[in-house]
């Protein structure tokens, strides 16, 4: 239409959405109900075309597909969407989420409802535009942009130090993010382009190179979030409403490993290569330090932010592995990430609805009172630990893999993380659903709602959908991954023979 | 006979002031009334004429006329367009305010006139001669305007500091240029250019730091800005207004002509006094700005802050960095006025409030008032989508492509710390518990404050005229 395409159709559909609401009047209880089926519906649609999206969608190709491209600042930069077999799974997965955060905000969110169904359907734009955006500076906006509505969610309807935990998240994302902008900006400087697809087959000047991955890393690390630069995760999980936490875990996560995989490894091959040991040794440490962090945590939230941030090192370490395994890996991780945390965060969510408390000693022997919940909620605590047959075990194995091929000793020192995460999933298992039902205050407790129900069933069915059929999305992303590697590979053997020459 | 009708064509958005500003002061004189009355609108009617003038003239007439000391191209009118933007807007917004505090009196539309007519000039002096002459009116306008609320303490004593300052500094001007004059022999900007060629000598030097300190002084980039803070909370609001938005286009135009123009032989050396200044205001602007619980404050923290991102681009000494300073300034202005707009519709029972704690829980009382000052904030912050992203990415921009990584590093993560204060204005709107609400703001306000909020929101829905704009500006002066 008008000459856009699928995607900008995917990527916009949830403001005009937000543009319908904001006309809603929201001073009474049909306002408000108003509001929040024009949301549930917009994210339907929205999902509806990325399915469309996917039909359409031709898997195991390198090629970016749905390709759309317009002037826009006249030099330089221009509107430029398009998916490969990597960004599109995200762009599915976005999607795919939203639904379920509206439908889990639907009754614990009762005061600015409007302002915000708004922020979530923008910040829907924003993570859509993310993973579609072929032009760098379109990325950036998007990826920058996300924090307005992101800022907004944990400040307005956070929990009792949202205001720190807001500010902490919006201030170390930034800083990151302004250090990559920099390098954007080298970049231009270099190429007079900001084309993402030309910027792909650019080969930069080695030493510049490293510069560059810096600035990018600096983002992404953040975002992602690694050891060390971790620590906003937990307070901005904690304090976020529980869609909120949804979103974060589901999908802001995986934007740093997209960046990585997008720009990092394919533009700055020689880069990545000399810096793949730091990555190795920050993402064991992730996995390692931050499981056992996990294991002490009183607060459920925090305890599935920590293992989050375990998850992400699995993550990073089979992104710079770089071979097939490994990489397809990372992608299926995130996207298996993005479902069984978010479905925890819901998790959390219901029984915090109910009781208004997060810490773990409150809670204990609701199977008793919740079975339905209680085995729901194991799917995930074993999809979290990654037991075979369910989504969470392929993406920790491929890395795994993938990570034993290019260093013994890393993937040694993560396979510990393994054991670390059963622990500590199951230690939270244990506290919060077995024991006796003693607590007065959990008496009262009644089972799964039908609409906590329905929004949690089709979590379960994914989770092990996935964990026996992984090969939808490996496939998906297998042409372009194999492309990536293979320019990498081509990459580095340039400067390895520039190199010798000299010699 | 012909030549005089050529210069008075090229001068003719001066000429249309100029002779205007005449008339109102006779009808002023005359009228015997002290208030207002319609000099107001008159004001108006003429900037507004003026700027006509510029948006309509034959795109591409440029020339050098009045025995080289005026010149008419394409980065004056963009300028000058700014500059009475800035103007008009301001007047528009301060009739209320100064009915409301008893100083409606009908010099204000005059002085005002009378500053825009000469920054007009400022930006088309192409010599020390006309240069100091735009400056002083300028100048001098202001100066009184300062002090208009005269039985105010504080805007007499914003008064008075910002004048014997600004004589100090004009002094330091008037001493460079004619260390400049003596050592060139000329006072046309090409004329010095050609006269000291690649080799500047150290008179030269002298001139050209003197010169630029007085400029500084306008720009108020540290460490000239001393005066900066003291004079917005002290002046009245609609007065700070007026002095965060024209004077500074006027003094950012003639600093970028005067070293593009005069000083293209001297690029290193006037390049470390601009990246000196241009770091340090950041700096400052964002470190210094954290404290403060006056909102008029901040905003002079913040514009020194602005100022001294303007500066990145001036120094990256390109076509690309000239073209970043215009459209930063466009950019700036538009979001300072609109955040002067939300500062001047802060009463409370038909008082005028200025503390940021004023601000608390305006979501819950004035809704859009809030969300547009909140779309105002992060624009400042310069955070995408809003036009101040794009603002910062071009003088960034400008300033990487010219090699200086350590100013564009230092100048991102200024804008990271300054970020900090911008979203705390947010949090106080949003987060906190709701203050006394304020009253109805006029039409007039509500209207600019939508206006600039909408503006720097959907700026990214169709950008290219005013980038082309720019780029076309910046090339005329190369």
């Amino acid at each position: 239409m008008f000459g856009f395409g699928i995607l900008s159709g995917l990527t916009f559909l949830p403001l005009v959405g937000a543009g319908l609401i904001a006309l809603v009047k929201e001073d009474n209880d049909g306002g408000k109900n108003t509001i929040r089926w024009i949301a549930l519906w917009t994210t339907l649609v929205t999902l509806a075309l990325s399915f469309y999206a996917w039909s359409q969608f031709v898997p195991g190709v390198a090629d970016f597909q749905f390709v759309e491209e317009k002037s826009w600042f006249g030099s330089g930069l221009s509107y430029k969407m398009g998916v490969d077999g990597i960004s599109f799974p995200f762009v599915v997965l976005t999607a795919f989420l939203m639904p379920f955060c509206i439908a889990a905000s639907w009754q614990s969110i009762d005061v600015r409802v409007k302002q915000y169904f708004i922020a979530f359907l923008v910040l829907e734009t924003l993570m859509i535009g993310v993973f579609c955006a072929l032009d760098l500076v379109l990325f950036y906006l998007f990826f920058e942009g996300g924090l307005i509505p992101m800022f907004i969610i944990i400040g307005v309807w956070g929990g009792k130090r949202r205001i720190y935990a807001s500010f902490k998240f919006f201030l170390y994302t930034l800083a990151g993010s302004l250090l990559m902008l920099v390098a954007i900006m080298a970049m231009y400087a270099q190429t007079h382009s900001t084309d993402i697809v030309g910027l792909l087959t650019t080969k930069f000047d080695p030493d510049l190179q490293k510069w560059l991955w810096l600035a990018f890393f600096a983002s992404f690390a953040v975002k992602m979030p690694m050891w060390p630069v971790h620590t906003w995760l937990p307070d901005a999980h904690v304090e976020a409403p529980t869609a909120g936490s949804v979103i974060l875990a589901g999908i802001l996560l995986k934007m740093g490993g997209y960046g990585f995989i997008r720009f990092s490894l394919p533009m700055f091959p020689d880069a990545s290569h000399y810096f793949a040991p730091l990555v190795f040794a920050l993402s064991v440490i992730a996995i390692v330090y931050t499981s056992l962090v996990a294991l002490v945590q009183e607060d459920i939230k925090k305890l599935i932010a920590y293992s989050s941030v375990a998850h992400m090192g699995f993550v990073t370490m089979g992104l710079f592995a770089m071979n097939q395994q490994a990489v397809e890996g990372a992608v299926f991780q995130m996207v298996s990430h993005g479902i069984v945390s978010g479905a925890l965060f819901l998790c959390v969510g219901v029984v915090y609805d109910r009781m208004h408390t997060r810490e773990i000693a409150a809670y204990g022997g609701i199977v008793a009172k919740m079975p339905v919940y209680a085995a729901i909620f194991m799917v995930f605590t074993m999809a979290n630990v990654g037991l075979p047959g369910t989504s969470g075990f392929v993406g920790e194995f491929l890395t795994l893999i993938g990570a034993f091929k290019a260093n013994t000793w890393v993937a040694l020192f993560a396979t510990t993380g393994v054991i670390l995460s059963a622990a500590y999933a199951l230690y939270l298992y244990w506290r919060v659903v077995f024991g006796k039902l003693e607590k007065p205050s959990l008496q009262g407790l009644a089972d799964l709602s039908a609409r906590e129900f329905a929004i949690l069933a089709p979590l379960v069915l994914l989770t092990i959908w996935y964990g026996v059929q992984p090969n939808q999305i490996l496939h998906a992303c297998s042409g372009a991954v194999a492309q990536l590697i293979k320019n990498y590979n081509a990459a580095l053997a340039v400067t390895r023979t520039a190199a010798l020459s000299l010699y | 006979m012909e030549t005089l009708q050529l210069a008075l064509v090229h001068a003719l958005p001066e000429v249309i002031l100029a002779v205007g500003v005449i008339a109102m002061v006779l009808v002023g004189a005359f009228r015997g009334k002290s208030d207002d009355g319609p000099m107001s609108e008159i004001a108006v009617v003429l900037l507004g004429a003026a700027l006509v003038a510029i948006v309509l003239k034959t795109p591409g007439v440029s020339g050098v006329v009045f025995d080289n000391a005026f010149v008419d191209d394409r980065f004056g009118d963009f300028m000058k367009a700014l500059a009475l933007i800035g103007s008009i807007v301001t007047l528009l917004m301060a009739g209320d305010f100064f009915r409301g505090e008893g100083i409606n009196k009908f010099e204000f539309p005059i002085l005002v006139v009378l500053a825009t007519l000469g920054m007009l000039m400022l930006i088309s002096a192409n010599g020390l001669i006309s240069l100091y002459l735009g400056l002083e009116l300028m100048s001098l306008a202001l100066y009184v305007t300062a002090a208009l609320a005269r039985d105010d303490a504080r805007a007499s004593e914003a008064g008075l500091k910002y004048f014997v300052l600004g004589a100090l500094s004009s002094g330091m001007l008037l001493y460079g240029a004619s260390l400049l004059y003596g050592f060139s022999g000329t006072v046309s900007f090409t004329g010095i250019a050609a006269a000291i060629g690649d080799h500047p000598n150290v008179g030269v030097i002298f001139g050209l730091v003197f010169l630029f300190t007085g400029l500084a002084f306008k720009m108020s980039v540290v460490p000239f800005h001393m005066w900066t803070p003291d004079v917005y909370e002290g002046a009245p609001t609609p007065v700070t207004a007026f002095f965060a938005s024209a004077p500074k286009m006027a003094a950012v135009a003639i600093a970028t002509r005067v070293i593009y123009t005069a000083f293209p032989g001297a690029t290193h050396q006037w390049q470390q006094i601009v990246i000196f200044m241009s770091i340090a205001s950041m700096a400052l602007g964002a470190f210094a700005a954290i404290k403060q619980d006056n909102i008029k404050r901040l905003m002079a923290y913040s514009s020194i802050g602005h100022m001294g991102f303007a500066l990145v681009g001036l120094a990256a000494g390109t076509e690309e960095g000239v073209k970043g300073v215009l459209f930063y300034m466009a950019i700036y202005l538009v979001m300072t006025l609109g955040a002067f707009a939300a500062i001047l519709s802060m009463r409370v029972n038909g008082r005028p409030v200025e503390k940021i704690a004023d601000l608390s829980g305006l979501d819950n009382t004035n809704r859009p008032m809030a969300l547009f000052i909140a779309l105002l904030m992060v624009s400042l912050s310069g955070v995408p989508p809003l036009a101040g992203f794009f603002a910062k990415w071009y003088v960034f921009l400008a300033a990487v492509q010219a090699n200086l990584f350590a100013l564009a590093v230092i100048g991102v993560l200024c804008s990271a710390v300054a970020a900090f204060y911008y979203w705390r204005i947010i949090k106080v709107m949003y987060f906190d518990d709701a203050a006394p609400a304020f009253d109805k703001p006029s039409l007039t306000l509500r209207a600019v404050l939508a206006v600039s909020a909408v503006s720097m929101l959907l700026y990214w829905v169709y950008p290219a005229p005013l980038v082309q704009a720019a780029e076309s500006a910046a090339k005329s002066l190369f």
